[in-house]
């Protein structure tokens, strides 16, 4: 009896020292090397991919924003989102999904009240949505909630509103919208897409030169 | 381009870049764990921990080296997050409750990464990187060395002995999961994922005012996390956040890593038992089953059936643009198939069927291709029970790997594919059957039952995703969850490590004229057949309550 306990202790500690060991391995030196390489070689992208305009970080071209003018291009939904309910010493985003499964008569309420909403407002004299145009990214939250993107389609939609309010040509809002269009990663990794914080960005300096 | 042609274009481009490297991986893996020789680092650790790395264990004393490090694993990830409050480097972050703090020290330590908890309002530096990015790789690491030590029971003859727990440990540990992971992190960073230790970074937005973030170690825990089949995010959206996920590109790269060791241990088992072609089959196996669960997922979430997705146009709910039906599709069956868990796209919010298809990738026992090293034991444990039946059919006592499949060697396998269904089915019953636990549901009807089928399911199997709508941090949930994990993954091993030990005492059966060629296609099929009809026939009730309901609905 007095031997199998020694014998367990003797193990555990075995246990508990190949713990510290690997420990200092894979969660001290291997994340300090790894910070090492990434900070001396992408200090930008390792810190977060901050964007400035006008001299000011206006936020991070990889997480999406919300609230933006309605003279601005829109992002898409994000109903999943949420504030910190713990450590509230702190403002942090919560990101996340809204989890709605897809017969959810919440979930499709929300898109149809969504959809609503992006015809009422991108259609402007002279140019009519119809919901059908309306692409599924518009209507849907992401999984983040921090898609810094939209599909071309809906930034397309999008352009005779914003050429309207900010008083510049369709031409010039459609180039823009083109400029900014991300194509898929080697013509087939990934979806097309529109970054809409430096689509903004672009914006907002145009109507400044105008 | 349409998204479905690059969808497909993308899935060949992944199972290109497989193709190449399982072989050289798989031969580099076994001359790790056969090799004789050890590095000077890892000399310094074996005087460290007390342990001579040469002397071969029984069955027995290697499953105490695992229980005995799995233990203190718990323990110090539980004293971690109970004590963050006061540890400095937490940037203020208080103490995880009791209940919590168990649920999440038993999640990571058995490579479940279930999660109860928001990461960036719950971790500091201090517990994401020393404390679950470590077992990240450990866990998987001891994944690992249990394959092994069941290849040399197939491989050895007329020994009890199984190889040594602790060289096995740190051997996978530094010279396969440390490297991979390091050039994949700094890939990872080079195009976006975050790679800091500055505390909470406060940044302007566009409309004014300002927003905040976590800084933190997150590119070195992604690659981990992928690489050892973990799946525990940093954050609470996980891969979908675009700091752990920033590019169409990572998301490939994220894919490959969860499916590139799984893999190439086929390769891994086919040299060390002395025939690569035995190692074939089960690849075979593996990639017939993950492939058509990929295409069968591209075909419903393209489909998009569904009200809500009916009216939006499009399955995108809880998908990320960048990444798209096409990338999501593959990355959800990719982690429910193996033992990871990872998300780039929330499963709840998939349609019906998508849905099914990622709960069956789990209840399939999580072998095509599987967790890091649980895969391939699982998998061996299905061939086992394959070549029983086939030994039925011609009244034949079974044999595999010139190893006789005896009363004990069946007694053993059955017991394994039991323990896991029993756990996810109990606990589900349990749950729907109390008053309080189904409070916990953010859906009704099927879908609601399927949340919690679902999280049993992942939790039983340790795979660690979850139909995120359940509130899972209750006491119940927590303590429950915790157990099916705990109980998921050691009895199996315990199993597994039996069964090695059994096979390692044999003497080698000669080939004759009625021997079953394990290593033909006719075996592949025998074996693919074999796991489907056994999951079916456990889980079919439960999943017709659930997803099959919804999506015929």
């Amino acid at each position: 009896m007095n031997n199998s306990v020694t014998n367990t202790a003797r193990l555990l500690g075995a246990g508990l020292r190949a713990l510290l060991v690997l420990t200092l391995v894979t969660g001290v030196v291997y994340p300090l090397v790894v910070t090492g390489i990434a900070q001396g070689l992408f200090p930008g992208r390792a810190n977060g991919s901050e964007v400035k305009a006008d001299g000011r970080v206006v936020g991070s071209s990889l997480i999406g924003q919300q609230g933006y003018g309605s003279e601005y291009f829109q992002p898409r939904p994000a109903n999943g989102l949420g504030a910190n309910s713990l450590n509230t010493h702190y403002r942090l985003i919560l990101s996340g999904a809204t989890n709605l499964a897809g017969d959810s008569e919440k979930l499709v309420q929300s898109v149809d009240e969504a959809k609503a909403k992006i015809v009422k407002d991108n259609s402007v004299p002279g140019y009519t949505v119809r919901p059908s145009d309306v692409p599924a990214d518009a209507v849907t939250s992401s999984g983040s909630g921090l898609d810094p993107d939209i599909s071309p389609q809906y930034a397309d939609l999008q352009v005779h509103r914003v050429a309207a309010r900010n008083g510049l040509s369709v031409t010039r809002v459609e180039k823009l919208v083109d400029d900014h269009t991300t194509g898929r990663t080697l013509g087939f990794i990934g979806e097309p897409r529109v970054n809409v914080l430096e689509l903004n960005i672009a914006l907002k300096d145009l109507t400044a030169d105008k | 381009m349409s998204p479905v042609l690059a969808g497909v274009l993308q899935l060949l481009a992944l199972i290109g870049a497989l193709a190449l490297v399982h072989i050289p991986l798989g031969t580099y893996m076994a001359r790790v764990y056969s090799s004789k020789k050890h590095l000077r680092v890892e000399k310094w650790i074996y005087k460290a921990i007390g342990a001579d790395p040469d002397a071969e264990m029984t069955w027995p004393a290697y499953l105490r080296g695992v229980l005995a490090f799995s233990v203190v694993g718990v323990l110090f990830l539980y004293l971690l997050q109970r004590l963050q409050g006061i540890l400095p480097g937490s940037m203020g972050f208080s103490s995880v409750n009791p209940a919590q703090s168990f649920n999440t020290a038993v999640s990571f330590v058995t490579n479940t990464n279930w999660q109860s908890y928001y990461g960036e309002q719950t971790m500091g530096h201090v517990v994401q990187t020393a404390g679950l990015a470590v077992q990240n790789f450990v866990s998987a690491s001891v994944g690992i060395a249990v394959a092994v030590a069941l290849v040399r029971g197939f491989a050895r003859s007329r020994t009890g002995e199984l190889g040594n727990f602790w060289s096995d440990l740190v051997r996978g540990t530094l010279r396969i999961l440390v490297p991979i992971a390091a050039v994949a992190a700094v890939i990872l960073v080079a195009c976006g994922a975050i790679q800091n230790f500055s505390g909470i970074h406060e940044v302007g937005q566009f409309m004014g005012g300002s927003q905040q973030w976590n800084g933190g170690a997150v590119a070195s825990q992604e690659a981990i996390k992928e690489l050892g089949t973990n799946g525990g995010g940093y954050f609470n959206a996980n891969s979908a956040h675009p700091f752990e996920n920033p590019t169409p590109l990572t998301n490939i790269l994220e894919i490959f890593l969860i499916l590139v060791i799984p893999f190439s241990l086929t390769r891994t088992f086919g040299v060390m038992v002395g025939s690569v072609k035995q190692g074939y089959a089960i690849l075979a196996t593996m990639f017939t089953i993950w492939l058509a669960f990929v295409s069968l997922m591209m075909w419903t979430e393209f489909a998009h059936h569904g009200p809500a997705f009916q009216a939006a146009g499009g399955a995108m709910e809880g998908k990320e643009v960048r990444f798209g039906v096409g990338g999501s599709s593959i990355f959800a069956v990719s982690t429910t198939l193996t033992s990871t868990g990872a998300v780039d796209s929330f499963h709840s919010s998939f349609t019906g069927l998508g849905g099914g298809i990622t709960l069956l990738g789990m209840m399939l026992g999580e072998i095509a291709p599987g967790g890091v090293g649980s895969g391939l034991y699982g998998m061996l444990i299905m061939a086992v029970i394959a070549v029983f039946l086939a030994g039925l059919m011609v009244g034949r006592t079974p044999e595999y790997l010139g190893k006789k499949i005896g009363a004990r060697e069946m007694k053993l396998a059955a017991a394994y594919i039991l323990i896991t269904p029993a756990l996810a089915l109990v606990f589900t019953a349990a749950s729907m059957a109390l008053p309080t636990p189904p409070h916990s549901m953010l859906n009704s009807g099927a879908h609601g039952f399927s949340e919690v089928l679902y999280a049993f399911t992942s939790a039983s199997n340790n795979n660690g995703s979850a139909f995120a709508g359940l509130n899972a941090n209750t006491d119940w949930f927590n303590t429950m969850t915790g157990l099916a994990m705990l109980l998921g993954r050691f009895l199996p091993m315990v199993f597994v490590l039996a069964l090695a030990g059994s096979l390692a005492g044999q003497r080698p059966v000669p080939v004759s004229a009625g021997t079953l060629r394990t290593e033909k296609p006719l075996f592949t099929g025998l074996l693919v057949g074999a796991i489907l009809i056994i999951t079916g026939l456990t889980y079919f009730p439960a999943l017709a309550l659930g997803p099959l309901a919804e999506g015929l609905a």
